[in-house]
């Protein structure tokens, strides 16, 4: 299946959409916790408890407007699930973003001994390469919308990198703050276009401590503080993709990596709302999550049982994933119990494992999380949590080429020799005698 | 002992809107007390009904989250800064 990169506008299709002109499809922001309603702006949390807000949307609207043949009419974009996207007019900032390729991984499938497996490949996503195109595609189309001119994320890298690429590309100006000690070409890839970018000295969790703190203070949209509610829908526009890709079906098992745990959240429901919509028929299915043990809050907890986290201090090379203290842990631990998913984390070095297996066995570079998610899946399917007749998606989130500093020295190495047909066969007997030996 | 005790929205709102201000307490535990005497709309938004914290709020003494300290009973002196936040999204 082609990616359908465009030039003209998806807001150019024929179809008339029922789109009100200040609120779309959406009816209003709503606490999570109880329910409270807000006004559609640029704000994340409940006046009253301190809930996060979401996005509630017209399902009824939604499900006149939105149906199979409509959907497969717009280009092969994130775009073409539009309706359940928060923006009240047309997006104006990525819209080739998505429909990134699910591959069948038979290789793979055969090393970790499963039935069938897919790779969902957000490592190819445009434009920088992880699924964070996704969310601040998203992001920015709606802060547009609510009139600002300045953008801004706290980031442990990819998004740094697609906040900058993004506003860049519509003109905005862009602030992204990250722990200093980021890997060099995530800091590049920030650099590069443009941005104004900021190294805090710290993990993580201080970057955003910091960032709420700026964005309270100058009113900027900060994607994943007073943007929130908008953003993190973006990423159900993987799983929309996931289940178009299956031939309209959920998959039976996913794995998903977990900083903050707010993309396996909106996995689950993007099945959800395809579900209520009957795009896809209902059935079980399972989310499991991935974490790195070097910052595992929400594995711990789902091994001990809890529903609630306690945060750490972050020590693992999976630097995207290294959040101690994740703002939706309650929430994805919610969904694994309610999908009766697994959990699990692995070390430093089954991140590498799993990012070689990946590598070796599908010719895809992942990044470190998506070493973790390898990693993970490999020990639920060993461990029987995922049957070895089933099938599952594994959801790949971000490029290798971003983390190269985690893999070096791990992959092996280059042999030299002098351009001479000699001294290349004297290698190949060399390595004949040495497989012999071995 | 004062110490200095700053907010974000929405949670400044509840403090009539103001972005710092002195409490004199001996620790967090404390502190909650004496804010929630002070800011009477405070308590329901600060605490659960168990009188923890509520589980999307996040408190610092001087920039450490206080659930690697002693949580409520984190010991506060003369100066320190307390930062309550709502917790934010990844990243």
């Amino acid at each position: 299946m082609g990616r359908g990169f465009f030039s003209a506008p998806i807001w150019q299709s024929k179809r008339k959409l029922d789109m009100d002109k200040n609120a779309g499809f959406m009816k209003a922001l709503k606490c999570r916790e109880c329910g409270r309603e807000y006004p559609l702006a640029a704000t994340h949390v409940c006046e009253f408890d301190f809930g996060p807000l979401e996005v509630a949307y017209d399902y009824d609207r939604i499900k006149e407007a939105m149906t199979k043949a409509v959907i497969q009419s717009r280009p092969q974009t994130m775009w073409r699930y539009r309706e359940l996207l928060p923006v009240a007019g047309d997006p104006t900032v990525g819209f080739q973003v998505g429909f990134t390729p699910l591959v069948k991984a038979d290789r793979l499938a055969r090393r970790l001994g499963i039935r069938e497996l897919w790779i969902k490949n957000d490592t190819v996503n445009y434009p920088t390469l992880s699924f964070k195109d996704r969310v601040v595609s998203v992001a920015l189309s709606r802060a547009r919308e609510l009139g600002f001119t300045t953008v801004a994320c706290a980031s442990t890298g990819n998004l740094a990198n697609s906040v900058a690429a993004n506003a860049a590309a519509a003109g905005l100006r862009a602030y992204v703050f990250i722990p200093s000690d980021l890997e060099q070409g995530k800091v590049v890839n920030s650099l590069v276009y443009g941005a104004n970018v900021v190294g805090i000295k710290g993990h993580y969790d201080e970057v955003n401590r910091l960032c709420a703190e700026i964005a309270g203070k100058y009113g900027w949209a900060f994607v994943n503080v007073n943007m929130r509610p908008y953003y993190a829908e973006g990423s159900k526009s993987m799983g929309f993709e996931i289940v178009e890709q299956l031939g309209w079906r959920i998959p039976k098992h996913t794995v998903v990596c977990m900083a903050s745990g707010s993309l396996l959240t909106k996995i689950q429901k993007s099945y959800q709302e395809l579900t209520k919509l009957g795009l896809t028929a209902p059935t079980d299915y399972h989310i499991h999550g991935a974490q790195a043990t070097g910052c595992a809050p929400i594995s711990q907890a789902h091994k001990a049982g809890l529903d609630f986290f306690k945060p750490v201090k972050p020590n693992t090379i999976a630097k995207s994933l290294a959040i101690g203290t994740p703002a939706d842990g309650f929430y994805a631990l919610k969904v694994m119990k309610e999908t009766n998913g697994g959990c699990d984390d692995v070390s430093d070095d089954e991140i590498r494992e799993g990012i070689k297996l990946l590598a070796e066995c599908e010719g895809i570079f992942a990044e470190t999380a998506g070493g973790v998610t390898v990693g993970v899946a490999k020990k639920l399917i060993a461990s029987g949590r995922i049957p070895t007749h089933d099938s599952a998606v594994l959801c790949v989130t971000g490029n290798g080429l971003k983390t190269l500093d985690a893999v070096a020295g791990h992959v092996g190495q280059t042999r030299e020799i002098r351009p001479s047909l000699r001294e290349f066969e004297a290698l190949l007997d060399a390595e004949a005698k040495t497989s012999v030996a071995a | 002992m004062p110490v200095i005790v700053r907010s974000q929205e929405p949670l400044r709102k509840a403090m009539d809107n103001e972005a710092e201000v002195e409490v004199s307490a001996a620790n967090v535990a404390d502190l909650l007390v004496e804010l929630r005497r002070r800011y009477p709309r405070l308590p329901e938004r600060l605490l659960d009904q168990n009188g923890e914290v509520r589980r999307f709020i996040n408190i610092y003494v001087n920039e450490e989250d206080i659930r690697f300290l002693q949580n409520q009973e984190t010991e506060l002196k003369d100066g320190d800064e307390v930062t309550i936040i709502p917790a934010t999204s990844g990243g």
